[in-house]
């Protein structure tokens, strides 16, 4: 086997890891382009990390979330966060392992600064960026406050979301430990033929859409 | 195409001919007797209306569209899956895909805040952060760059996640039409950089959209550094809105989600960004409860496009064995098929070209006994590494991960000729 393919896996390995700051390349100036001013650069650069680069000025307490989130955000998400028809749940501390684990803002977002990020960056989902900063600080607020990680008194800021502590915050591996399946290419008697079996079919579960769906006439009834 | 005559849309087509074959093949005899009488004015000795008359000139499409027999050749969509048709998904029809190119006009879509219709003439791309000098360029800086054509295939990694408790739904098209693979035409995302001066400790580079949801995803420096595209052309023409006119990202090789289209901002910085899309969404949960993310790269895989539940066989006798295999890590080695469940398994004929990170097209002769067949295709790719069953995905990640299901896909082929997707122990 060449070395190559080793190679890229290290590569990966270093990717996930972060380790080893790429060295940056020569600046080569085409002289296309021009200089953002500051204003336009603030303008755009919303993103918001976890160690509170990027959020902006002001603040907002879970009272002033609560009319903001029932005016806002309950007819999707549900009036106590448990989420409407298909949109995404964002309160209940269920399992996160088992038959029907339960992903939630509650359960399963490692930072507090990812709920105001995605807020700002997308919500309300139809009217995006109709919000100020201080409304999704409070929007932020009280919806960590109903998934009981704050209490009543929280003011969410640029200060004191980067100290929240999630409850799953030690919940994610961080790195890709792919290949976790070491497969050679077998050719011939693989495998015992008695020990083939079907185990299950997508014939007659009606998941598959037949208004939308492929051939509808060919498909079996 | 909403200004064309109602006749023209594709919509208005009749029964294309190969639904009609098909369905004789089931045993639908009415049909068969159906398609024998149509074939008799136009089969030798006569001469058939098409020959018999001038058809419309130049100029009668000025923009061509497929002939209106393909009228089955449609991007789908699962309406159960997703609570709003601007935040949700639709499927490549794989089943009919002639090569590695995936038509524009059919290749997946996945939006997070419906398709935003972008004036190119006003649109910017912004690079800052961790950079000697921050850029504001239009497209028309873009197109003066230097430019790159590569084939790469994109695909969600949430193809087939649908599958990982079991057989659900009984579709080529829908357990594995999150992909397409295309011309891209742009530049190096590191010919970009390089005009802003990277600064020492930068690691990662934040790419966000310009659609509603501002879509945005954190790629190491590394990877943008080493083949990372600012993408305006897809397959000879401008991007499709459908995939991000008139800016996108191409990441070659890596889920779907990192090539952010309708790029309008690139912000480098030392540390990942963590948003929803990172954290909530595109990780996997494992069965102890823990999830891995940052899972970038689309490992070995692969899919027999014919037969399918879609592409019956049509009696006894031989067919040739079609389909796609391809790898993020790199180019595809081998691809094998099986037509027992897995017991023997032969080498299948790999087209040209072979590219890095491309849908690669197999086909393997297979002369067909009537019998009952469980029809599996396995690739391999330049690293060696080796596409899985399911089963053995199902041992080490159990059914919560959605993402990454790159398992070996089992086609059941019963004596009528149908064909159904199953799972095997």
């Amino acid at each position: 086997m060449s070395s190559w393919p080793r190679r890229l896996a290290l590569l990966g390995i270093a990717i996930a890891l972060g380790s080893g700051a790429p060295v940056p390349p020569e600046t080569v100036d085409y002289g296309l382009g021009t200089t953002p001013t500051q204003q336009q650069i603030d303008g755009w650069a919303i993103a918001a990390r976890p160690d509170g680069q990027g959020l902006p000025p002001g603040h907002g307490s879970v009272k002033d979330g609560d009319d903001l989130y029932a005016t806002m955000c309950s007819t999707c998400h549900g009036t106590f966060g448990e989420g409407e028809g298909r949109y995404p749940r964002l309160v209940g501390e269920g399992t996160l392992t088992g038959e029907r684990p339960e992903p939630t803002i509650q359960s399963y977002w490692p930072y507090a600064t990812t709920v105001f990020d995605y807020v700002n960056r997308a919500m309300p989902f139809p009217t995006p960026h109709m919000l100020t900063p201080d409304q999704v600080y409070a929007i932020t607020a009280y919806v960590l406050n109903i998934s009981g990680i704050v209490g009543d008194d929280f003011v969410a800021d640029r200060d004191s979301l980067p100290k929240v502590q999630m409850p799953n915050r030690n919940g994610f591996i961080w790195h890709d430990p792919r290949p976790d399946t070491h497969d050679t290419a077998c050719m011939t008697d693989c495998r015992n033929p008695a020990d083939i079996k079907i185990t299950s079919t997508a014939e007659g579960k009606n998941l598959t859409p037949r208004e939308t769906g492929p051939l509808d006439t060919s498909l079996p009834q | 195409m909403a200004d064309l005559p109602a006749e023209q849309r594709r919509e208005t087509v009749a029964i294309p001919r190969r639904r009609v074959v098909l369905r004789a093949g089931l045993g639908a005899g009415a049909a068969a007797f159906a398609a024998a009488a149509g074939a008799a004015d136009t089969a030798p000795p006569a001469d058939p209306a098409w020959s018999q008359s001038l058809g419309p000139g130049i100029g009668d499409r000025v923009y061509g569209h497929p002939s209106q027999f393909e009228g089955d050749v449609l991007r789908r969509n699962v309406p159960w899956l997703t609570a709003s048709a601007e935040s949700s998904v639709s499927f490549t029809p794989l089943q009919y895909q002639q090569g590695i190119i995936t038509a524009s006009g059919v290749f997946f879509e996945r939006y997070h805040a419906g398709r935003p219709t972008v004036d190119p003439t006003r649109h910017r791309l912004m690079i800052h952060g961790m950079v000697d000098r921050p850029l504001l360029l239009t497209m028309d800086d873009i197109h003066r760059l230097p430019s790159e054509n590569r084939i790469h295939f994109i695909e969600c990694p949430a193809n087939g996640g649908m599958e990982w408790r079991a057989a659900q739904l009984n579709s080529l098209q829908f357990t594995h039409g999150m992909i397409g693979c295309a011309e891209w035409t742009g530049v190096k995302l590191s010919t970009v950089l390089e005009q802003c001066g990277i600064k020492t400790g930068a690691q990662w580079v934040l790419a966000e959209g310009a659609d509603g949801a501002h879509m945005a995803r954190s790629i190491p420096l590394e990877k943008c550094l080493d083949d990372v595209l600012l993408v305006y052309g897809q397959n000879g023409e401008a991007l499709r809105p459908e995939q991000g006119y008139p800016l996108r990202l191409v990441v070659p090789g890596w889920q779907g989600n990192v090539n952010v289209k309708w790029i309008r901002r690139l912000q480098v910085g030392d540390q990942p960004w963590f948003t929803r899309e990172e954290t909530s969404k595109y990780t996997e949960l494992m069965p102890d409860g823990k999830a891995r993310d940052f899972t970038w790269p689309i490992y070995a895989k692969s899919v027999i496009t014919s037969p399918c539940p879609e592409m019956p066989v049509n009696g006894p006798g031989l067919y040739e064995i079609r389909g796609f295999a391809w790898s993020g890590l790199g180019k595809v080695n081998q691809v094998d098929v099986s037509v027992d469940g897995g017991v023997n398994w032969a080498h299948a004929r790999l087209h040209d070209p072979v590219l890095p990170k491309a849908l690669t097209r197999f086909t393997l002769e297979w002369r067909w006994d009537g019998k009952p067949a469980l029809l599996q295709s396995r690739a391999t790719d330049e690293t060696g590494f080796v596409q899985p069953t399911i089963a053995e995905l199902r041992a080490v990640r159990g059914t919560n991960g959605i993402y990454n299901n790159n398992a070996i896909q089992t086609w059941q082929v019963r004596p009528d000729g149908s064909v159904f997707n199953v799972q095997l122990a």
